[in-house]
């Protein structure tokens, strides 16, 4: 049974990593994840067959009942949330994981402080480890779920903030270090190892600004990964093993993808609170004012435009505007104006989000273009129109080398010949800095949430 | 057994092997990528049905049923999640 057992692992190993190569391209991507759905379900149902499993069979029937309660709270939370929803709960879910890591180095922990002997320093040394990283993604991931979830609006910061996590840190790896070394574990110091880990956490995140979770869900992911990883190591599960580094790994990448999309170091998103200390540098006198301008001469402006790109931002998910977009680039179409989809790598919350929502629409994938395609097309477009997007189109980032912006590449909306803004209120944008291209000659700002907006403009254009 | 050096191999193949895979994905496919590598670490169960089940005492059992619990939490919820993305991905529609 074990060897079928070690087969069965092995196998779903090279699935997982099959899976998830079949996932990097759109046509195999959901043969991918079904493939990889497989190998889990048949992973887990032979993990039912292993001696450390069957060691104690009066908790064979709480296994069972874990499984079904963890499967039936996410399969039903993850069918009803909405496509705009997905990035918290993809937080959320990921967290799930890491405290999944986190207790299976408890239970191994706890088993030593209640007199077991004690495993090699190396294994003790990776449950710790694992312990760690799972919690404070656990933790952490809860705290990006409740900001994306805008349960929590601010970003919080207390004094000193950056040493009191730093001191955090160093008491859970003292702690640690200390059960893992000496084999020898208190109850008491187990207690505060955890407490200390899980609200680590939670003061790691709180100071992170709402734009830049996706990089940091990235980050949790990856961690989730190693953490799973290491308590692979500690239960010596291959399976384990492989398809927590490849995770991790794959997931280091994907942070850096991210941090690089917003042209600042992982360690800016992680240590600078970016979105609470940009007072200073949005201070700078601004040259003109907000235009207004009503959906119907919007539409008409669009309407005998040759060339339209339209920039979705976050806006456009929160209004549920991706349908009436689609509306409006199948009438604009009729009219024989081209239609183009400007996508910024980190519009929305995470990267790809716009191109989901997009999808759901069920715009083409060729008029949707990334940064480095779509910027030589605007000054050839008679119209831009911004909907719901803020700082991934604000000049500032190439003009102003204070700002906190300055530098990441941005969408070059400010250079069509005319630019609609579609935005709820006249506040600055996530990261609280004055949008410059708002109050330029050839912008027009269109107030309203973003599905009522695009409704107006295809009213107007069905008027003509 | 996974040892030592062994399990050092093992850790640095498949860090490289995770780097390679994902290095080619367009950016079209990051969110449900990062959703899909998120369930492939929902397989953290098998961990968690394994430290539950050698449990000894009360305290061990209810960590190891909370750990079993938010591991098919990831796994299923991640799995949901990637499925119900890649839905919005029609091949006929597939170009670039």
């Amino acid at each position: 049974m074990e060897m079928l057992i070690e087969i069965v692992y092995f196998l779903s190993a090279v699935v997982f990593i099959f899976g998830l190569k079949q996932m990097s391209s759109p046509v195999t991507a959901r043969q991918g994840i079904v493939w990889a759905g497989i190998a889990m379900v048949i992973a887990s149902l032979f993990t039912f067959g292993d001696p450390a499993v069957l060691h104690n069979t009066g908790n064979l029937g709480w296994i069972v009942l874990a499984i079904v309660m963890g499967s039936a709270i996410a399969y039903v939370t993850a069918k009803r949330v909405a496509m705009t929803d997905m990035p918290q709960m993809i937080a959320i879910y990921n967290g799930m994981g890491g405290g999944a890591a986190a207790a299976i180095a408890a239970v191994e922990l706890v088993k030593v402080a209640g007199g077991a002997p004690a495993p090699a320093t190396t294994v003790l040394v990776l449950a710790v480890l694992g312990a760690v990283i799972g919690a404070v993604s656990f933790s952490g991931s809860a705290i990006a779920f409740a900001k994306l979830q805008g349960l929590i609006n601010k970003t919080i910061r207390l004094p000193m903030h950056m040493m009191i996590n730093l001191m955090m840190f160093a008491v859970a790896l003292a702690i640690g270090g200390m059960m893992a070394f000496t084999g020898e574990i208190d109850p008491n110091m187990l207690l505060i190892f955890f407490v200390v880990t899980l609200v680590f956490g939670v003061m790691f995140t709180l100071p992170i600004g709402g734009a830049d979770m996706p990089v940091v869900i990235s980050l949790f992911n990856a961690l989730t990964g190693l953490a799973v990883a290491f308590e692979g190591f500690v239960l010596q599960n291959a399976a384990m093993i492989i398809a927590g580094t490849v995770v991790g790994s794959s997931g280091t990448l994907l942070t850096q993808l991210m941090a690089k999309a917003m042209n600042r170091p992982i360690s800016n998103v992680l240590f600078s609170s970016f979105g609470s200390s940009t007072g200073e540098a949005a201070d700078e006198e601004i040259a003109g004012s907000m235009k207004e301008i009503q959906g119907y001469d919007a539409a008409i402006m669009m309407a005998y435009a040759s060339k339209v790109i339209i920039v979705p931002g976050y806006g456009m998910a929160v209004a549920q505007a991706q349908h009436k977009l689609k509306e409006l680039e199948a009438l604009l179409e009729e009219r024989g104006v081209t239609v183009k989809y400007a996508i910024h790598p980190v519009a929305g919350r995470m990267p790809g989000h716009m191109n989901v929502l997009l999808a759901e629409a069920g715009v083409d994938y060729d008029k949707i273009l990334d940064l480095d395609e779509i910027n030589p097309e605007f000054p050839t477009a008679e119209v831009a129109l911004v909907i719901g997007a803020n700082d991934v189109v604000n000049p500032v980032a190439r003009s102003n080398p204070d700002s906190p912006i300055y530098g990441m590449p941005i969408l070059d909306a400010d250079k069509a010949q005319n630019t609609i803004v579609i935005k709820r209120g006249r506040g600055a944008g996530f990261s609280g800095i004055e949008n410059h291209l708002f109050y330029a000659d050839n912008t027009r700002m269109l107030y309203g949430d973003g599905q009522k907006a695009v409704a107006e403009l295809i009213a107007g254009i069905k008027q003509l | 057994m996974i040892e030592g050096f062994t399990a050092l191999y093992i850790f640095m193949l498949a860090a490289f092997t995770g780097y390679e895979v994902i290095s080619r994905v367009p950016v079209i496919l990051h969110t449900p990528l990062m959703s899909g590598s998120n369930f492939v670490h929902g397989i953290v169960l098998v961990g968690a049905m394994v430290a539950m089940g050698h449990a000894e005492t009360g305290l061990e059992t209810l960590i190891g049923f909370v750990g079993v619990m938010l591991a098919a939490g990831n796994a299923v919820g991640g799995y949901v999640a990637t499925v119900r993305m890649l839905e919005m991905f029609q091949p006929k529609k597939k170009e670039g």
